[in-house]
């Protein structure tokens, strides 16, 4: 029964309902996997297998008494920014390295009454900032493609232990790329829905208004599966959308003849771009034109202020959401202060990052009187531009196609020490999280054996329309269906 | 040289909704243990959001428009930053360029006439939790944290301590006429920060200001301003400067003292909140409000005048404090059904005369001092029916609200209906008479006064039961009679 992990979401909910596996034996799966993989990818800061038994347990007793709740006794883990009531959770910091939430957040809420079983809470880059999750306070995770390589970020966690196996399904968050840009990386499917579609009530924020929580799975079946569950109005989040949410998992249908795909120039053709991604995004193109896709060229002027609009606009916000980590009510506080002053600059001292600091004082300056004007309030109209020209786009197509990161997974310690190289790893994931848009990205083929991901991006609210897109190329490709060798 | 002061006040004032300003917590936290009132929104904790009050909001519009304001057609939120213990997320969700109302003004009576003072802005924030020091450590109870607040900033159009008590005045009188706050001071519902300068008398420029804080009574606002106006002008006189400065009010040494000056001033970073959209209001809501508004201080006291006859000062003392105002209006009604009917100016005599008296000698309110407004019409009809006189009816007005009992019964029962019967009271007359002979002569002889001190001998050997009118007349013509048998 090794290979119960490998199961996708929805092979093993058949499975299940089927009464050919049960819940306890998927855990177990998974649980054995973690075992086995765990020590060379390290995707997960907390495993949590008591309780994860306990909930396959009670899972399996639900579906004697007749319950066929929608998740009921799938394995998945959570990105370790998402509050888990009971369950420690750190955003990958020191500060936050033994606090436990009272409450579970709205997307974990739903999880549980959709009768998911938690495995635990993977890694992540420190409060999410970071795009190879080197940044995390407590150790890198591993490409499972390729050990000595990043899985991306800030989700690599999530990332590396869909890939690898670990559990079947995994929650991230993406506020510049970090679900997508690790999916690519590591050979999964990563949807980061509209912003506002799933609640951010019990994420850890970042940065506000680009935060979003996203999926990622082992196809993009599972992708709609999980969205049809989390997306919607939660009272408790005043930004997530009252919008209907459809049946996703209806959409896909496999057809995509008419659909109007928009190739960014700019990408494709962007001196950062390494060839092997090129040629496999082309690959995927030529793909969805035999399928009955019309391609055709968009150009989005400004995206190439994107990663400058994006380093003033989430730092600035980040200065705000981190300042309540200061040793007072919860959390990490250094000893020794002699006064609040002191206890303040010792906490935040010792208890942030070198990568989290940094954010904080570029967005401190970012929104200091005298530089608001020409820095916060400048990017927020730049911001503006940058969305304008998706919609120019989309009169004209119904999906934007390119890449999802302009290289496969690189080297640990490769870009470490030098931040913005790091940051570029982002450039063609952060526009769609400044202009609020639905993103997935699907495996599209390998370049020098390291997988690569294909950027699909929607018109808000439209990501049946892009599932639809991802599913219908995934299914005509065999690249979601290879996995590592981990043996 | 003739100086004149310059004063602006910022007042805070609690709103009294049920729930916070952002979460469903109890705002009334007042007898509260510590923490109780507390969750995941108002501790700060990460990960959770705001979600806006409609009450809240409500309440403040219905403040700006009793303050003559413009009401917002949209609104929003910002963060003010700053590093405080009290803080739980380290910034305050207020309003900074979009105040929900602005532009109006307020009318205070300044020696008979009414001055305009200018209402700046009425926007909405939150509350902070409050700080206790306990045996040199410091704790935090966040009961308060998140409790609605509106900040009512004034136009520095106010000259005097004498002005700000009135304005102080007026404004806790609309807010608790609104029954939006209990603008309780002591208790902390309302608090005033004052903006002060001086200059020469004709100077057009202001002087330089300095913040007055911690003033916690109106008696404390009165006494730091004069002792700030006079300091100021000291300094000025002396051929100093002013500094510009935060100075605080130590109450027990009667003076304020510099707490921060302006290079050392915050900043607030003030930027858009992320987790709030702006709010939309829309015209329809506000028209509602409007109407819904209760009978305003200012409108009564006129209708008070043209209705009642009452003079400015009587209607001004009525409509100072709302119940005192709906108790008088209850008998007003009651007063007109009676028979005899007992007059509105009657009332007003008996209210602003006799029963504030007793309230100030009691220490009590008018709903405390256990008299209904049937109770005084009741007795009043005694008056006015002839069965007691003023006099009497002033003892049983003691003995009503001493004793719950209505005043006829009491009349009854300590025999005080009054004597009008003049064959008796002749008997008494001429008894008294004879008992004073010196008296008698004296007024014979010319001193007319001591007629009043034999009509008090008179009352006292009727216990004050007698008819005054009656008797005064029986005294004269006895008196008379005797002129005329010494002739
Ligand atoms: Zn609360």
């Amino acid at each position: 029964m090794d290979d119960l992990c490998r199961l996708t979401l929805h092979e093993a909910k058949v499975l299940l309902e089927r009464g050919e596996c049960s819940a306890v034996e998927l855990t177990e799966a998974c649980l054995a996997r973690i075992e086995q993989v765990e020590g060379r990818v390290r995707a997960f800061l907390t495993v949590t297998p008591d309780e994860a038994l306990e909930q396959a347990r009670a899972a399996d007793e639900a579906r004697a008494r007749g319950s066929s709740a929608p998740l009921l006794g799938l394995p998945v883990a959570v990105k370790d920014v998402i509050s888990t009531r009971d369950v420690r959770t750190t955003c990958g910091s020191r500060m936050l390295e033994h606090y436990v939430p009272p409450y579970d957040a709205t997307a974990v809420v739903r999880l549980r009454e959709a009768g998911a079983v938690l495995l635990g809470k993977t890694n992540t880059d420190e409060f999410a900032m970071g795009s190879s999750t080197e940044n995390s306070a407590f150790f890198a995770t591993r490409n499972p493609w390729d050990v000595e390589r990043v899985p991306g970020g800030s989700s690599g966690g999530s990332a590396a232990a869909v890939a690898a196996d670990e559990c079947l399904a995994a929650l991230g968050t993406d506020t510049g790329g970090s679900v997508r840009q690790p999916a690519s990386l590591c050979g999964v499917v990563g949807l980061k829905p509209t912003y506002g579609r799933i609640s951010r009530y019990g994420l850890i924020a970042y940065a506000s208004s680009l935060d979003q929580i996203g999926t990622l799975t082992k196809d993009v079946a599972d992708a709609a599966l999980l969205l049809e569950l989390l997306a919607g109005r939660d009272p408790r989040d005043a930004t997530s959308a009252d919008v209907e949410v459809p049946t996703y998992t209806a959409a896909l249908t496999g057809d995509v003849r008419g659909v109007r795909l928009g190739v960014i120039r700019e990408w494709l053709e962007h001196p950062g771009l390494d060839p092997g991604v090129a040629a496999a995004v082309q690959g995927a193109l030529e793909t969805l034109t035999a399928l009955g896709a019309e391609v055709r060229d968009v150009t989005l002027p400004h995206s190439e202020y994107a990663l400058p609009v994006y380093y003033l606009i989430a730092p600035a916000e980040a200065s705000s959401n981190l300042a309540r980590y200061d040793g007072v009510a919860y959390g990490f506080r250094a000893s020794g202060a002699g006064d609040i002053w002191e206890l303040f600059a010792r906490t935040r001292g010792a208890g942030f990052g070198a990568e989290v600091k940094r954010r904080i004082m570029l967005g401190t300056y970012a929104l200091s009187a005298g530089y608001y004007d020409q820095y916060y309030k400048k990017a927020q109209k730049v911001r503006t531009l940058i969305k304008a020209d998706f919609d120019r786009a989309f009169e004209a197509v119904d999906v934007v196609v390119g890449p999802t990161s302009p290289v496969p997974a690189f080297r640990l310690g490769e870009r470490v020490d030098d931040p913005l190289q790091m940051y570029l790893a982002d450039i063609f994931t952060i526009s769609v999280n400044l202009a609020g848009l639905p993103g997935i990205s699907v495996p599209c083929g390998f370049a020098d054996g390291l997988p690569v991901g294909l950027q699909l991006i929607g018109r808000p609210w439209d990501e049946a329309t892009l599932l639809r897109v991802a599913h219908a190329y995934e299914q005509a490709t065999p690249w979601h269906a290879r996995k590592p060798d981990l043996s | 040289m003739e100086y004149e002061a310059i004063i602006g006040l910022e007042v805070h004032v609690q709103l009294l909704t049920r729930s916070k300003m952002f979460c469903g917590c109890d705002a009334n936290y007042q007898d509260a243990p510590p923490n109780t009132h507390v969750c995941p929104v108002c501790l700060g904790l990460p990960g959770a959001l705001p979600v806006i009050n409609r009450r809240a909001v409500e309440y403040t519009i219905m403040t700006g428009l009793a303050l003559n304001c413009q009401i917002a057609q949209v609104t929003k939120w910002d963060r003010k930053n700053y590093h405080y213990p009290d803080l739980p997320k380290d910034y305050q969700i207020s309003q900074y360029d979009l105040p929900l109302t602005a532009n109006g003004y307020l009318t205070i009576d300044v020696d008979g006439r009414p001055k305009r003072i200018g209402i700046r802005r009425v926007h909405l924030e939150e509350d902070t939790g409050r700080l206790y020091h306990v045996d040199g450590r410091a704790l935090v109870d966040y009961n308060r944290s998140g409790v609605p607040l509106i900040e009512i900033v004034s136009e520095p159009d106010i000259r005097s301590p004498e002005e700000a008590r009135l304005y102080l005045q007026k404004l806790r009188t609309i807010v608790r006429y609104l029954g939006v706050s209990s603008g309780d001071m002591e208790a902390g519902a309302l608090r005033v920060d004052a903006n002060v300068s001086v200059r020469p008398v004709g100077q057009e420029t202001f002087g330089t200001q300095v913040e007055v804080k911690n003033m916690n009574s109106f008696r404390s606002v009165k006494l730091a301003l004069e002792y700030e106006i006079e300091r100021q002008i000291g300094v000025l006189k002396a051929g100093g400067t002013v500094v510009r400065e935060t100075r605080g009010w130590v109450e027990s040494e009667g003076r304020t003292v510099s707490q921060r000056s302006k290079e050392e001033a915050h900043d607030y970073r003030y930027f858009p909140e992320p987790d709030l959209p702006p709010l939309e209001i829309a015209p329809a809501w506000v028209e509602a409000l409007r109407k819904a508004l209760p009978e305003l201080p200012d409108e009564k006291a006129v209708r008070y005048r043209r209705e009642y006859g009452l003079s400015s000062y009587d209607a001004g003392l009525i409509v100072a404090d709302r119940h005192v105002a709906e108790w008088y209006e209850q008998a007003v009604a009651l007063g007109a059904q009676a028979r005899p009917a007992v007059p509105p100016k009657t009332l007003a005599n008996w209210l602003t005369g006799e029963i504030f008296r007793l309230m100030h000698e009691r220490d009590q309110d008018i709903e405390s001092l256990n008299l209904s407004p049937a109770a005084l019409v009741e007795l009043l009809g005694l008056v006015a029916d002839g069965t007691i006189n003023n006099n009497v009816a002033k003892s049983v007005l003691r003995d009503v609200i001493e004793s719950g009992t209505p005043p006829a019964q009491i009349v009854e029962e300590r025999g005080l209906r009054q004597i009008s019967d003049e064959a008796q009271l002749a008997h008494i007359v001429a008894r008294v008479l004879d008992q004073h002979p010196d008296e008698v002569q004296a007024y014979l002889n010319g001193r007319e006064q001591v007629a009043k001190w034999l009509m008090g001998q008179v009352m006292r050997a009727t216990r004050g039961k007698a008819n005054p009118k009656v008797v005064m007349s029986l005294l004269t013509q006895q008196l008379e009679a005797r002129r005329s048998s010494q002739e």
